[in-house]
């Protein structure tokens, strides 16, 4: 069922947009970052880092160095080699994969041009930086992996004990039999679509401060990271430090993205530092320093052919992807690929699939999780080539997707890279997004210039999505071999006065846990919004969790804190009744207050239950004085937000300018809890997944080394170079107890597509078939200009 | 060494510093005003925009030394130039638009802002756009801090502390 939204309700309750609570001490400066972080005799760490992408490691001559004032030690690889022998990959996506040693300093070779060769420990960042310029390391020079083909040719090979650059090659045949189903296809078309390289960029760099207890064995790390469990369970695996004697703590965490979805090297090193000196070790790193070695997203060449009917019935996909995976394998780095494995063929209907993708290993920083994550990859391939299906077919490309796609009644749905599609209403947010965007309107113009030659040239772009989050059932990851589960964990607590703490075990880094887990609390207890806490981000606090990605805080927390908050009701409850010496049964609940049926003045609220549970003077004989509720949601399925993004872009085919004109954005993310967050979520997305369509691409030279190094070179778009965004939802609740759906990815993975499809289409009538990403002006003029030279020739 | 005297905030502090010393660090590492942040090393991002006499400035972009004798404000002592006890109306504007997310650009971005309405007391979205051009998010796409600007700029000119309604009131 779809329904529109539903009107706001009561204030800080589920459906309703409080004020967010996170924001008072973020406008204020009053703020807990990791580098506002430094207790006194904190010590700095300044890594030396290779100027080549690929080389042997000579000597390393630090006696500079350590003679200069304020430096307290330099260390190399060698150094921790018995500490940590190497970075943790937690997905083998393959059973043969190659997995190759990832020491957190490198040592004997560097492999990409940023990887550490040496660690500086200062009184003073400003003197580990000056010692660290002295260090003087004998390079070796070796080629340069940085062609992802040229790479799989094995002439140089960066791993030489693995023997080969392919880290793995995964392979996924679906459905009927592909090669038959093509074979006997009317149409077949095949493209090859670029993914470049982006940087996730969050407006926070990385900065990390290990503090010490020397006596007792415990180090607290405080990172600005996505993930303070994971991170706390890896670095016990990988260093063999007790678990138990680590506290993580994520503070204040400037933006994440993904990027900070990772167990770092310097992460390692800082606590390895902090343990051999016994004192806080510090790091912040520098923009450069970010660009250079945060890991980079998405790098794929996406092969990949449709088959259809003469009708525009779609048949079968074949995908064949390349995978750049960088220098080294890190966290999730071989599984972003195969996660977009399940969505090529997205919300469409078709009985043949084969999937494969080979992951190659390059000189160049390592890829992992960006926004999205294999799922905008796959996103934009499949919408792009559905476009480029349309053409051939000379049919409308809406009209082709409604063709395809799964009605509405036709939920749940098992698609044809056996996923089940819990909930969907593709028809109800399509039509909605035609009707805010003028669809007959803009193709009647875009006609109309067409026929006059006008050098403004408009085009319009389609992007009807869905994607999988929430990540995710434990027991699918197991069959993907991925290292861990995907439950979240909660803990409500009634204090005696009546206010509530919220323990989530998911890690904020901007998306307003604290707001939204707030609200889902004040409904589900009838406790005012401003009377909750929600705590997080710190292993002491909170030691169960599996943190902040894939979209999952919600759909995974949110209901883990709905059934704790239930288990508080249920209990409450019991004492109600006992105080009230009435049947559990003849009790009604509402608005915070237990009432007996039928004797609306007889009741008692959760919060004077609170009291006497914490009196524990009277309270059922079979009970414990506890107002407390704990509990770990599995889902069982994924989730499937979806909708239809359309865009409008003006081509001026003289100077090969886009500029977008519309964009409407129609998201289904089932029932909202807030929507101004859902709204925030949505822009933020947007504004990333036109980035990679318009502005942002990482660029190496032919030896590897970064050219994209600063912000001067990486154009992350500023406030003038994006549009005013329209955006409205259908909602269609999902099939688990909140009824809702994730948010953070989906404007990140709908909005590429619809941009460059956008831009072809605007032209099309010139000959343009496709053009590569960052979509420049130039490359846009460059397109048209070979478009029509092929024309003449 | 050199010697300085800023007043931050409404203090005044006096400290020997490297000549080598940007504002940022020196306000950020010596003087502890932790809240204005450092995003990038190429005076890009705006994160750490502050005012140096009235006039914004990003103070990676000037030594201490420049600074001397001179007044900075931060985003610490933003509110307390707005009578009354509560927030700064662009302080207001930015919780009630949800012109933040993950709140690391924000302070930079909130004096930006001021210094744009200083400019410009009754800006365009398209004026907001480009007056910010020198402040990079990450987060929200820029839509909401438009508004957030536009909320404040009513709310400052009539001079009250609670901005309007700006999320339908305020066209875009």
């Amino acid at each position: 069922m779809t329904m529109a939204p539903e009107a706001p309700t009561t204030h800080g309750g589920i459906g309703s947009s409080p004020r967010r609570k996170e924001d008072a001490h973020l406008v204020t400066g009053q703020t807990a970052w990791t580098d506002n972080l430094a207790p006194v005799g904190t010590l700095h760490l300044a890594f030396v880092r290779s100027p080549m992408a690929h080389a042997r490691i000579g000597s390393i001559d630090a006696s500079a160095a350590e003679d200069m004032p304020n430096v307290l030690g330099v260390f190399t690889g060698d150094d921790f080699a018995d500490e940590c022998a190497t970075l943790p990959c937690a997905w083998p996506v393959t059973p043969d994969m190659v997995q190759p040693l990832h020491p957190p300093i490198a040592r004997h070779k560097v492999r990409f041009a940023g990887d550490p060769v040496a660690v500086v420990v200062a009184r003073d960042r400003a003197s580990a930086v000056d010692a660290a310029e002295t260090v003087v390391v004998d390079y070796d020079p070796l080629p340069a992996v940085v062609d992802l083909e040229r790479a799989l040719t094995d002439e140089v090979v960066l791993h030489e004990d693995e023997g080969t650059n392919k880290a793995f090659f995964f392979s996924m045949p679906t459905g009927a039999d592909v090669d038959e189903t093509f074979a006997k296809a009317d149409v077949v078309v095949k493209r090859r679509f670029l993914q470049q390289r982006l940087l996730p960029t969050p407006i926070e760099p990385r900065a990390v401060l290990c503090i010490p207890q020397a006596a007792a064995g415990d180090f607290t790390l405080y990172s600005s990271t996505q993930i303070p469990h994971v991170l706390r369970t890896m670095l016990s695996i990988v260093t063999g430090m007790p678990e138990h004697k680590l506290r993580v703590v994520a503070p204040d965490v400037g933006g994440g993205f993904g990027a900070k979805l990772q167990v770092t090297g310097e992460e390692v090193v800082a606590v390895l530092v902090a343990k051999r000196l016994g004192r806080p070790v510090k790091w912040t790193e520098t923009r450069s320093e970010t660009n250079l070695t945060m890991h980079h997203g998405r790098g794929q060449i996406q092969d990949i052919e449709i088959a259809a009917t003469r009708e525009g019935k779609l048949l079968g996909l074949k995908v064949d992807l390349l995978a750049d995976m960088g220098a080294y394998l890190m966290l999730v780095t071989p599984g972003v690929p195969i996660l977009g494995a399940f969505m090529f063929p997205a919300i469409y209907k078709m009985d043949a699939y084969r999937f494969q993708c080979t992951g190659v290993f390059t000189s160049k920083t390592p890829t992992d999780a960006y926004r999205g994550a294999g799922r905008p990859e796959a996103t934009f391939a499949i919408e792009r080539i559905m476009d480029e299906l349309a053409v051939e077919l000379d049919m409308d490309p809406l009209e082709l997707r409604r063709m395809n796609w799964i009605r509405h009644e036709e939920f749940p749905f098992e698609t044809v890279a056996g996923l089940t599609y819990d909930s969907g209403n593709y028809e109800a947010a399509t039509d909605r997004a035609v009707e805010l965007f003028d669809y007959d309107g803009l193709r009647r113009e875009q006609e109309e210039r067409r026929q006059r030659g006008d050098t403004v040239q408009l085009g319009i772009g389609i992007s009807t999505f869905t994607e999988m989050c929430g990540l995710a059932p434990s027991r699918v990851l197991g069959q993907l071999d991925y290292g861990a589960g995907g439950w979240e964990a909660a803990t409500v607590r009634m204090l005696p006065s009546g206010k509530v703490q919220v323990v989530t075990g998911s890690s904020p880094h901007g998306q307003g846990h604290e707001t939204t887990l707030s609200q889902i609390a004040s409904s589900a207890l009838g406790v005012p919004y401003e009377d909750i806490e929600v705590l997080h981000g710190d292993t002491q606090v909170a030691p169960m969790g599996m943190d902040t990605y894939g979209s999952r805080s919600l759909v995974v927390g949110g209901i883990a804190l709905q059934r704790a908050a239930t288990k508080v009701v249920d209990k409450a409850r019991r004492v109600a009744a006992h105080l009230l010496e009435a049947s559990e049964d003849d009790l009604e609940f509402e608005s915070g207050r237990f009432s007996v049926r039928g004797t609306p003045s007889s009741g008692t609220t959760i919060q004077e239950v609170a009291l006497a549970v914490f009196a524990a003077h009277d309270y059922p004989e079979d009970m414990e004085p506890d107002l407390t509720g704990h509990a770990v949601y599995d889902p069982t399925n994924f989730s499937y937000p979806h909708g239809t993004h359309l865009c409008a872009v003006e081509v001026d085919t003289e100077t090969g300018r886009p500029t977008i004109r519309t964009y409407v954005a129609v998201d289904d993310v089932g029932k909202v809890i807030n929507p101004q967050i859902v709204e925030g979520q949505v822009h933020g997305g947007l504004a990333q997944g036109i980035a990679q369509a318009l502005y942002e691409g990482v660029v190496y030279d032919d030896d590897g080394n970064l050219v994209t190094g600063t912000l001067v070179d990486y154009l992350v778009p500023a406030a003038p170079d994006l549009p005013e965004f329209t955006t409205d939802r259908t909602e269609t609740p999902a099939d688990n107890d909140l009824g809702v759906k994730g948010v953070g990815e989906a404007g990140t993975i709908a909005s590429t597509p619809a941009v460059v499809n956008a831009i072809v289409d605007a032209v099309r009538h010139l000959g343009v078939a496709d053009v590569e990403m960052p979509c420049t002006p130039e490359r846009v003029w460059r397109a048209i200009q070979d478009a029509q030279e092929g024309a003449q020739r | 060494m050199a010697r300085i005297t800023l007043t931050v905030d409404g203090t005044e502090y006096t400290d020997d510093v490297e000549p080598r010393t940007l504002l940022v660090h020196h306000l950020r590492e010596a003087l502890g005003l932790t809240g204005t942040n450092v995003g990038c090393d190429t005076s890009n991002c705006g994160a750490c925009t502050v005012h140096v006499d009235g006039q914004s400035v990003k103070s990676c972009t000037m030594l201490a030394v420049q600074a001397d004798g001179r007044e900075v404000l931060t985003i610490q002592g933003l509110a307390d130039t707005w009578e009354g006890d509560g927030l700064h109306p662009l302080q207001q504007a930015f919780n009630e638009c949800h012109a933040l997310q993950c709140g690391y650009c924000t302070p930079g971005m909130i004096m930006a802002s001021l210094d744009l309405l200083n400019e410009n007391p009754d800006p365009t979205a398209e004026e907001v756009r480009h007056g910010l051009e020198g402040n990079l998010c990450r987060c929200t796409g820029y839509q909401n801090i438009v508004a957030a600007v536009r909320s404040a700029a009513v709310a400052i000119r009539e001079g009250a502390g609670e901005p309007a309604p700006a999320r339908e009131g305020v066209p875009a």
